[in-house]
Formats: C-alpha cells, sequence, structure tokens
C-alpha cells in the first residue's frame, strides 16, 4: 500500500472526532472521502497531511512510518494537500507561488529558471496558464488549478484535495478532472473530499464513508448506488433526544423573497410563522449564515423581507433587533461572547437602555434581570460576576439565548445552536426552544446535526449554492430526502 | 491564570506604590510638599490626556493627534484672549478645537473605513500645520493674569479630578461606557449584540479630542501664552500612560484607573531620574526601557 493509516483517534475537549479509524490506497486509485458535516473528514485528512496530531494511532507512507504532527515532513514524502481555502499569494507571480518556500537561487532568485520550470510543470498538467501571469489576475477556477500545480511540483506520491470543487464551474471541474486522470495514469493516489456525489461517482474508484468518527464502509464505486451512499452516510434515527413538539401555527411573522446576498446567496425564499420552527438544512457552505447575517442587517442585501407582515430592511442588528428579529450566532468566540465581560454583562448588554435611570445604568436592576434569566435558562454558574469565557461551551450559548430573548423578539434566527454544547445543555436548549414557541414566536434554526432538523422543524427548507432548493413538511422529512436536496446536481 | 489575572488587573497600583515608597526612600527631596505639589501639577496635563486616549484604546483604536491638538487649542484660546474676549468664550473656544479635530477624526474612522492610526496620524500633522499657520509660527502673548489661576497646582489638580471622576462614571456607569468595552472586546459580538458601533467610536473620538482641548488650554494658561510647538510627542506620553497602566492596545479590557496610576508612574519616574541627576540622554532610554517592559507584560497576559 502507498498511504495507509491504523488507529486514528481524535477528541476535542472530551468530544470524539475519530475513533480508531483505519484507510488504506494504493498508487493510482482515486478515493473519494465522503460524509456529513462533522462525519470526521477534515480532521482525518489533516492528521495525514500532518497538521493535526492524533491522540492515538500512526499513519504509513510506503510501509516508512510517518513522524506524526510535521507538515514539512509529510509534505516531504510525497503527501501534498490542497486545502479547501485558497492559499495563494495574489501579488506574486504563478511561478513564483508554485516555488514558494522552495525558490531557486540564493541569495538571487533565478526568475527565468523559475518561470520556465513552472511552464513546463503547467503544460505537463495540461493547463493553459502563464506561469509569469500575476494571480490577482486570475479566475478562482485558474487560481485552484494553481493550487493543485503547486501540490504536485514537490513530486507528489499523494494528492489530497479538500473539497476543490466547492468554488469552481462545471467546465473547470472537467479541466480538474482530466487533469487527475492524466496523473493516475502516472501513477499518482488521489484523495478527493467531496460534498457533490455526481462527482465522486464521476472520478473516483473507490469510496470511504465517514459517520460520528467512524469508518463505516469502503466500496467500490462500480455497483454502489447514490441512494446506498446516502443511507451509508446518514445511518441513524431520530432518539429519543428530542422532546416532543405540539405546535400551534400562527400567521407568518417572516417571509422572506428573493433575498440576494452577494456574493454567496443568490436566491432565498421562506416563511416563519408564528409558533413554528423552520429548519434551515444545507451543506456548510450553502450560504445560510450569510443569509440569516444579511436580514438582521449584517451584510448588505437585495430581496423583500417582512417582519409582523411589514416589509423592513435592516440596516444595522441595532434595528433588527428593536423591530424583534434577533439573531444568535454560530461563532460563540467569535461572534457572541465578550471573553472578558461578566456573565450577567453579555446578558444585559443588549438591554441597557431598560436598566437605566438619567442616563447611569442602574446595577442592582440589571443584576436582578440577569438573575432571572441565569434561573430562566439553567445557567450553571457561581454568580453573575463569573467572566464569561470561564463557563462552558453550553452555558455560554443558554447566556447569549438569554441576551437576545431579554428584547422579547418575535422572530429567533438560531445559527447551530447546539454546536460544541454537551447533551444535558442541548436537552435544555431544545425545552427552551418548545417553551418559546408555545408563546407564539418564530424560529428559524440553521443547522447542520442532521437528527437536530429532523428532530426539531416543523418544516425544513433546503438550501443549496445559495439558494433555497426544496421543502419538506416534518412528516414527509426524511434524512436521505434532506441530504439528497443539499447535494443534488 | 488567576496569578495573571490579578497583576493584569493590579500590576501598575503595586508598581507605583513601590516606586513611591523607594523614591521616598532613596532620596530627601522627593517626599517633600515641595516637590510632590510639582510633580502633581507637571503631570496633570498628560494625565488628562491619557484619560481621554483610554476611551480610544479601549475600543481598539488609537488617537495620534492630541499632541497637536494641544497645540492649536492653545494658540486659538491664547489668541483670543490677548484680542481681550474673555475667559469664558477663550476657553470654550480651545475646547471646541478639541471636540471638533476629534468627530474629524471619528468619522474618517467610521464612514471612510481609515484604520485610526493612519487617520490620527494624518490630522497629527494637519493640526499641527494649522497651529503654526495661526500663528505664523509665533508665540500669542499678553494674556490677562487671571488666566494663569487655572493651571495653579490646586485648581489643574481640581479639573483632573474632575476629568477622572466623570470619566469612571461613563465607562462603568453608562450605556456608552458598556459599549467602549464591548466594541473593543469583540466588535462582531457588538454588532450583532445591537451596538451602535459607529455612533459609539465617533463619541469617544470626540472625547478623546475634548481631552486635548481642555490640556491645550491648561497649558496655555500654564505658560501664560499661546505656543504652536506646545504638546510635541505629548501623544507618546498619553499612549504610554495608558498602555503602563494596564489597558490593553487591542482594545476591550482596562481602567482608567490604571491609566491614572500609569500617567504618575511614568511622572514619578521623570522626576526621580531628575532628583538622581540622571542625564536627559539616558532618561529616554530608561523610559523606553519601561514601556517595551510594560507592553511585554501586556502581551504575557493576553496569553
Amino acid at each position: 500500500m502507498l498511504l495507509s493509516a491504523k488507529g486514528l483517534t481524535k477528541s476535542y475537549g472530551g468530544v470524539a472526532v475519530l475513533s480508531d479509524l483505519e484507510v488504506s490506497l494504493a498508487s493510482g486509485e482515486i478515493r473519494a472521502l465522503v460524509g456529513e458535516n462533522g462525519a470526521g473528514k477534515s480532521t482525518l485528512i489533516k492528521i495525514l497531511s500532518g497538521a493535526v496530531v492524533p491522540d492515538s494511532g500512526h499513519v504509513w507512507i510506503e510501509d516508512l512510518l510517518m513522524p506524526v504532527g510535521s507538515p514539512l515532513e509529510s509534505r516531504e514524502r510525497g503527501l501534498s494537500i490542497v486545502y479547501q481555502e485558497l492559499t495563494l499569494v495574489p501579488e506574486l507571480t504563478v511561478a513564483e507561488n508554485i516555488f514558494l518556500g522552495r525558490e531557486l537561487g540564493h541569495p538571487f532568485l533565478r526568475r527565468r529558471e523559475m518561470t520556465r520550470r513552472a511552464q513546463e510543470l503547467l503544460s505537463m498538467l495540461g493547463l493553459d496558464l502563464d506561469a509569469s501571469a500575476i494571480v490577482r489576475g486570475l479566475s478562482i477556477a485558474q487560481q485552484q488549478l494553481v493550487e493543485v500545480s503547486r501540490a504536485l511540483a514537490i513530486d507528489a506520491k499523494v494528492l489530497i484535495l479538500d473539497e476543490p470543487s466547492a468554488t469552481l464551474s462545471v467546465t473547470d471541474v472537467h479541466k480538474l478532472f482530466a487533469v487527475l486522470r492524466r496523473l493516475r495514469g502516472r501513477g499518482l493516489a488521489v484523495i478527493y473530499v467531496s460534498h457533490r456525489l455526481e462527482e465522486v461517482f464521476e472520478i473516483a474508484d473507490t469510496v470511504t464513508v465517514l459517520r460520528d468518527g467512524r469508518h463505516v464502509a469502503t466500496s467500490s464505486i462500480a455497483g454502489m448506488t447514490r441512494e446506498g451512499l446516502i443511507q451509508q452516510m446518514v445511518g441513524r434515527t431520530v432518539s429519543e433526544e428530542f422532546p416532543p413538539r405540539a405546535p400551534i401555527l400562527g400567521r407568518p411573522v417572516l417571509e422572506v423573497e428573493h433575498l440576494n446576498v452577494p456574493p454567496r446567496v443568490a436566491d432565498v425564499s421562506l416563511v416563519v410563522r408564528s409558533g413554528e420552527i423552520v429548519g434551515l438544512a444545507g451543506l456548510v457552505g450553502a450560504g445560510r449564515t450569510s443569509t440569516a447575517l444579511a436580514m438582521v442587517g449584517m451584510l448588505p442585501s437585495a430581496g423583500r423581507v417582512q417582519l409582523l407582515g411589514l416589509p423592513v430592511h435592516f440596516r444595522t442588528p441595532a434595528e433588527a433587533i428593536s423591530r424583534g428579529l434577533v439573531y444568535v450566532t454560530e461563532d460563540r468566540k467569535g461572534r457572541g461572547v465578550f471573553p472578558d465581560l461578566s456573565l450577567g454583562e453579555n446578558i444585559w448588554i443588549t438591554h441597557m437602555s431598560g436598566f437605566t435611570t438619567a442616563g447611569l445604568l442602574s446595577v442592582r436592576g440589571a443584576r436582578r434581570g440577569a438573575e432571572a434569566a441565569i434561573r430562566d435558562f439553567g445557567i450553571r454558574t457561581s454568580g453573575v460576576d463569573q467572566r464569561i469565557g470561564t463557563l462552558s461551551g453550553g452555558n455560554q450559548q443558554k447566556a447569549l439565548l438569554a441576551r437576545y430573548l431579554l428584547e422579547q423578539p418575535a422572530v429567533l434566527i438560531l445559527d447551530e445552536p447546539t454546536r460544541g454544547v454537551d447533551v444535558g445543555a442541548r436537552a435544555e436548549i431544545y425545552k427552551t426552544m418548545n417553551h418559546l414557541t408555545s408563546l407564539g414566536l418564530g424560529i428559524l434554526m440553521i443547522s447542520s446535526d442532521m437528527l437536530e432538523i429532523l428532530g426539531m422543524s416543523d418544516r425544513i427548507v433546503v438550501m443549496r449554492e445559495g439558494r433555497t432548493v426544496g421543502e419538506r413538511a416534518r412528516h414527509e422529512a426524511t434524512a436521505e430526502s434532506i441530504m439528497a436536496l443539499s447535494t443534488a446536481a | 491564570m488567576k496569578l495573571r489575572r490579578w497583576l493584569s488587573a493590579y500590576a501598575i497600583f503595586v508598581a507605583l506604590a513601590v516606586e513611591f515608597l523607594l523614591v521616598s526612600a532613596t532620596t530627601d527631596t522627593f517626599f517633600t510638599e515641595a516637590n510632590l505639589s510639582n510633580v502633581l501639577r507637571q503631570n496633570t496635563f498628560a494625565a488628562i490626556l491619557a484619560a481621554g486616549m483610554t476611551f480610544v484604546v479601549l475600543t481598539g483604536g488609537i488617537d495620534l493627534s492630541v499632541g497637536s491638538v494641544v497645540g492649536l487649542s492653545g494658540v486659538i484660546c491664547a489668541d483670543m484672549l490677548a484680542k481681550g474676549h474673555g475667559l469664558p468664550p477663550a476657553i470654550a473656544a480651545g475646547l471646541l478645537v478639541g471636540v471638533l479635530v476629534g468627530l474629524v477624526n471619528g468619522l474618517a474612522v467610521t464612514e471612510l473605513r481609515v484604520p485610526a492610526f493612519v487617520v490620527t496620524l494624518a490630522m497629527m500633522l494637519i493640526v499641527r500645520g494649522a497651529a503654526f499657520k495661526y500663528t505664523d509660527a509665533r508665540t500669542v502673548t499678553g494674556l490677562p493674569a487671571q488666566f494663569a489661576i487655572l493651571s495653579d497646582g490646586a485648581t489643574a489638580a481640581v479639573i483632573m479630578a474632575g476629568v477622572y471622576g466623570l470619566s469612571w462614571l461613563v465607562l462603568m456607569r453608562s450605556v456608552l461606557g458598556r459599549h467602549v468595552y464591548a466594541i473593543g472586546g469583540n466588535l462582531q459580538a457588538a454588532w450583532l449584540a445591537g451596538v451602535r458601533v459607529p455612533r459609539t467610536q465617533l463619541v469617544v473620538y470626540a472625547v478623546c479630542g475634548f481631552c486635548a482641548g481642555l490640556a491645550g488650554v491648561l497649558v496655555a494658561s500654564r505658560l501664560s501664552a499661546g505656543y504652536p510647538r506646545a504638546g510635541e510627542y505629548y501623544e507618546l506620553d498619553a499612549v504610554a500612560a495608558v498602555v503602563v497602566g494596564g489597558t490593553s492596545l487591542f482594545g476591550g479590557r482596562g481602567s482608567i484607573w490604571g491609566t491614572l496610576a500609569g500617567a504618575f508612574f511614568i511622572g514619578i519616574l521623570n522626576n526621580a531620574l531628575n532628583l538622581f541627576h540622571v542625564s536627559t540622554y539616558d532618561q529616554l532610554i530608561v523610559k523606553g526601557v519601561v514601556l517595551l517592559a510594560a507592553t511585554s507584560l501586556d502581551r504575557w497576559r493576553e496569553r
């Protein structure tokens, strides 16, 4: 075997993301790696490339044990990776990017030699690119191909591509596939991570399915059906962890028509009724968070949004909050908490004007408000003065909910409400959501957790590549149908 | 971890106390009424500037134009006095100059989205140039005698105490002040929490400008003249006081009392170096080393 890995295990903060994983790969093989969001694909390729150190397990290339956690060493042994985000330096030429970190000539660059060799590499790959062009002027697709060329410039034996097609058009994807097939003929092994199943069927020889950090199956692509593959990826059933819902639906509280948020979101239409939880499903990168940020005025957008039957166009979240539309972020650390402020202050920050007398903050009033919220939401803390950064993820999430609910909104947008939250706190958040809808609130819940989408939503809207592409009522939705909508070509 | 938190909150007060005791013990000349009131008088201006700077730095910004504002506000105030306009309008004009420059800074930062460092660096040049142009690079003299009362030891100290008391009230107890901490602590979160970010930033630069205008008037009073070079390098002293006082240059963490302690820590350091007859050149080196040490402490705490 060209590449093999055994017993790979990794957990973050007590949560296992990979458990005892085993993979191997032969030369001249294109292997697709598929699985839901959070299945462990990224962690696996990061361990293989040396960017992440596993808790246990080993990787071999050509039967030689690889030292763990050394990206440089992995590269020198012939393992090359192209990440989803572009890592080119825009102001440099194609050739300079390809030779970045391995420049020819010392102390003076042999630029002509570098450009010549880069041009040779490009034409060998069948790419019609000028090695002396500045990268900034290239299209995204061309830049992606430069990334691939750079990965191959070091005599790679194994090439890992992490969702390379996410930014490519259909023609560009075919160009990339042509390059991959040519390389396969020369004995290169490829690991191709993708959410687009039709691509998997087109390019891959074999496919490995991961689910919840475990290896489900590795099989030849011949004889595999699309349905069979989705079945393997989803595999679970809705368990007991979701409290039963008996929604009483009222009139629409949030109506969105043809919302356009450049550059990611092209066309989103959806409705949330009073008392309803609408699940917004889709793959990472489908544009769900951008949609939510645009609705509350964090991103500029075009299209129609109606709140409680009135047309609105918010320019700042402050406006949205004052009119009853709040957004609770998926990114607690980056967009949620103020780590250096107390729990209390994190809760009352949006509602301070409600706790002021003569322009000054009435600390006693604010504390009483926060203490009530801490009780209502069951936040486990030593008190309002505890710094929020020292609380668990679940308790921080409850504090964020408390913050936005102090304003008594009409519509709540929850973005991944239980990401990084332990099981106990999860159940409490679900109960809170049920309680809120029973009071007439409408909830739009963005979630990448299929079980949560199926378990909590009254209706499920699916987004793909910046568009809403379909919806399913609770009773007709299955994991397979939602997954199929999320990934179809 | 605990130690770091504690240090970050109280290090400057401990340092100030140690410095005070040390200098008192090692010299006969420091702990005398005359010298102490001298230290107080010499540092009120810097302390007032640093108070305004604290607001800006807490949001994660910086204001390099304050030294130049001291110059312009001083010459305008002095010029009006020399032309016989009386104290109240002259002082008001000096303060207004500061607020206006602050508003321009704030608007450039929020509307043009230019980094605060660049905006206020440009304003530092523009405002200093304006001060020279306004007086033809001459010193404005012939000010009424009662103007000097403003900057005698006791009055200036009371004004400084007022500035700090008010700053504390605004920063800790007003909605505006808490929004200042929120913006510096997590800008994105502040937006999403409904904080009116641009408005808060605008006010913060105006506050800083006001403090600079006030310092300018006091410096003119002290000199009994409008001197267009007044306040050169004061912006650096103000930033140094804020940083030594434990406020993070990344924003979101720090206190107004820390800044006051920082300003006097540097003031007493200057005074002690003079009392020890350290040469001016060595003084610069010592101050630089202290600033570097204080900022490394800041980085160490951030880890």
